[in-house]
């Protein structure tokens, strides 16, 4: 009797619950949203009220110093967007996962996302590596990465959305600029030993060589981890370059630059333009060792644009005043952004359809400006040469046009 | 005529370089050199003991700075004496706790230190943050010293020999000249027969530990003139370190010197003429060669089998 009582007296509250569920729907579809069925055709983990994505980066481990960034960024743009009230009226949720600096790690973190937790989008990946470990999984699981590095170029997939730049963008008209603002005629390539520098010099030398008829006087590479850059200081001393054009990363690069000032090569003396210093690295050599010396990129915090200044202020807000922005924290800041924008002219969080809508997708809100998406899925922007200060910023002192992305350059392989 | 000053300033120049890599080399490797040689330990955590060196001296620049900016140019000393005994009293730490367990397991204390330096570095990376963090070095070390107008002798790397010579010298008197340095060495040539006549071998084998790892601190120290700080900067020195401590002979001190002179000599030249990373492949391949000829190492101990 008592079971049979309650029994029924549950089913009335469950019935209007469906009601309420079965009106909220209706509403939804009205005013913010189409049904869950026809903006997710491919069993994504997309619900009314949610829609979940993956962020996949090192938390740990040797990469973490470089990725801890993106992370920073990624997240903060997400917040945004879920307080701006969402994609599709609906609330982003963030599985991240830690791909520990290890690329098998990556490998399996990526099918986890993809194939347990159905995600719509992930946003991560920083080191070359780890993205050609992932890149088979994106393509047979048909998912969708947004990758925020600059890279060597000579890839480029439907599933992947690359937000840094390839690298003839960075490399080209850095060296363009050095050539005619310092009269630069022989330049000394320098480089960690693996794809990305030596992909980058050869780019380098082929401009050098062809375009601005100039000579390279030097080319070398290091181990990364490297700590000894006594003799090469010496060769730099022996060939006199106008330039020396670095690549160098990770702990080598403090290295590099610490016994490079203490060798007497600095600033006053002897241009200097880099691929691979950042305000985050800038923290690791600290700005008075590196003061006077240029690098290329598409972003600095100092610049001055509306976008930039409330970008910078909810960073800090966020992480702390002291907290610095690089280059790629910016690139990883567009990801969800773009992924939004896409979604939206879509009207799906279909892969295929998100894909075909990021192609001329325009974004006037980005940190570095306005930025467009090429069809080969890199961004149109432009490329700025920033001068060290010893507070561990950089003065911009050179802005380029809108660069077109060209990940396989002809004549330049 | 110029060409030839020019040549004489980069030979000098490079001959600088070469003394250099290879006070660099000893220094890292002295520490490695008293636990691994002496106490048959491989220390994979080795180079976190540097690390723990190279923060010390950043929170004590950072502290400097923030309380007694005028201090600032003498905080050096201050890290370095600090780093030791912070190093130290961490690896009297690891000893009491983890190594005096194993003393019977060689190959199983490998293991247990290797994770000692994974447990570290997140640690590090905890406290500090991922970052790489840098130490605002005073201007005395961080400039050249230039006897003419071509040559340019790095101070920092004066410093560093300086501290190289002090501290080996140190080492070699506490080792060989002093009753402590008898009780470590009797030890690690009989330990049952060093305890019967009387010798706390554990005590000895603890102060050891803690001097090998006190020392690591203070080569930590030194680095961050010529290198960078974050939570894996020491796992960059680990691999020279055990090439150098094992290519010496591991249980020689001198054969610690003489292969440090020897691989940064054939480093430092072989980088000038061809490119680093192959320079490093010629090294490496020289060293391989001569332990397949001679798998002891350059020197050995002489001890009755």
């Amino acid at each position: 009797m008592d079971s049979k009582l309650t029994g029924s007296s549950r089913r009335l509250p469950r019935r209007l619950a469906q009601g309420a569920a079965a009106l909220s729907m209706l509403a939804m579809s009205i005013f913010a949203s189409s049904a869950s069925a026809e903006v997710n055709t491919t069993g994504l983990a997309v619900t009314d009220t949610e829609v979940v994505v993956g962020q996949l980066h090192s938390a740990t481990g040797t990469m973490a110093i470089s990725e801890t960034g993106s992370i920073q960024a990624e997240r903060l743009a997400i917040e945004q967007i879920n307080a701006a009230g969402g994609i599709l009226g609906r609330q982003i949720k963030v599985v991240q996962e830690d791909g520990a600096s290890d690329w098998p790690t990556f490998a399996e973190k990526a099918k986890k996302l993809l194939e347990r937790d159905k995600v719509a989008a992930v946003f991560g990946c920083w080191t070359s590596a780890s993205r050609k470990a992932v890149l088979p999984i994106f393509e047979r699981e048909n998912g969708l990465l947004y990758y925020p590095t600059f890279y060597e170029g000579l890839e480029q997939s439907k599933n992947v959305v690359y937000t840094g730049q390839e690298a003839t963008q960075q490399i080209l008209a850095g060296l363009d600029w050095v050539a005619k603002e310092k009269g630069a005629k022989t330049f000394y390539l320098l480089g960690s030993d693996y794809i990305w520098p030596r992909t980058s010099m050869k780019i380098a030398r082929k401009h050098i060589e062809n375009v601005l008829g100039g000579k390279v006087v030097g080319e070398e590479y290091y181990p990364l981890g490297n700590t000894q850059f006594g003799s090469l200081t010496n060769k730099i001393k022996l060939k006199k370059p106008d330039v020396i054009f670095a690549a160098v990363v990770g702990g080598s690069n403090v290295a590099f630059y610490k016994q490079l000032k203490a060798a007497g090569i600095t600033a006053d003396k002897q241009t200097l333009l880099t691929l691979s210093v950042t305000e985050d690295e800038l923290l690791g050599i600290g700005g008075e060792n590196m003061a006077g010396f240029y690098a290329s990129m598409k972003y600095f915090q100092s610049l001055d644009n509306p976008n930039n200044v409330e970008f910078v202020k909810a960073f800090k807000a966020k992480y702390g005043s002291d907290a610095v922005i690089g280059d790629v924290t910016q690139a990883a800041y567009l990801g969800p952004w773009l992924w939004k924008a896409a979604v939206e002219k879509a009207g799906s969080f279909d892969v295929d359809k998100v894909v075909a809508a990021s192609a001329g997708l325009e974004l006037n809100t980005a940190p570095e400006g306005y930025v467009k998406v090429h069809e080969n899925q890199h961004l149109w922007s432009k490329t700025r040469i920033g001068q060290v200060q010893a507070d561990g910023q950089f003065q911009v002192v050179f802005e380029s046009d809108l660069i077109e992305p060209n990940p396989f350059p002809k004549g330049y392989q | 005529m110029e060409w030839l000053s020019e040549f004489g300033a980069i030979a000098a120049m490079q001959g600088f370089n070469g003394l250099s890599v290879f006070c660099v080399l000893l220094l890292m490797a002295l520490g490695l050199a008293i636990i691994f040689g002496q106490m048959g330990v491989i220390n994979m955590a080795h180079g976190e003991f540097l690390t723990v060196g190279a923060y010390t001296t950043y929170l004590v620049s950072v502290l400097t700075l923030k309380y007694l900016p005028e201090l600032q140019p003498y905080y050096f000393f201050v890290a370095i004496v600090l780093s030791f005994v912070i190093a130290g009293a961490l690896g009297w730490l690891a000893e009491w706790a983890l190594i005096s367990k194993l003393y019977h397991r060689p190959l199983d204390t490998l293991l247990a230190t290797w994770g000692l330096s994974l447990v570290m570095q997140q640690a590090f990376r905890s406290i500090f943050g991922a970052r790489e963090v840098s130490a605002t070095l005073p201007d005395w070390l961080m400039g050249s010293w230039m006897p003419t107008d071509t040559i340019d002798i790095p101070l920092n790397g004066l410093f560093v020999m300086a501290l190289t010579l002090l501290l080996t010298t140190t080492i070699f008197v506490l080792m060989y000249r002093s009753r402590w340095g008898l009780q470590v060495r009797a030890t690690v040539q009989n330990r049952v027969m060093a305890r019967s006549v009387g010798i706390n071998t554990k005590k000895v084998d603890r102060m050891t530990f803690a001097l090998g790892c006190g020392v690591a601190g203070v080569a930590g120290a030194a680095f961050t003139t010529i290198g960078s700080t974050g939570p894996t900067s020491g796992s960059l020195y680990i691999v020279d370190t055990f090439l150098v401590v094992v290519f010496g002979g591991a249980a020689s001190l001198f054969g610690t010197i003489a292969s440090a002179f020897s691989i940064a000599q054939t480093q430092s030249m072989a980088e000038f003429f061809i490119s680093g990373s192959m320079a490093k492949v010629l090294t490496l391949s020289a060293v391989i060669l001569i332990l397949m000829l001679r798998p002891q190492g350059l020197f050995t101990a002489k001890v009755r089998k």
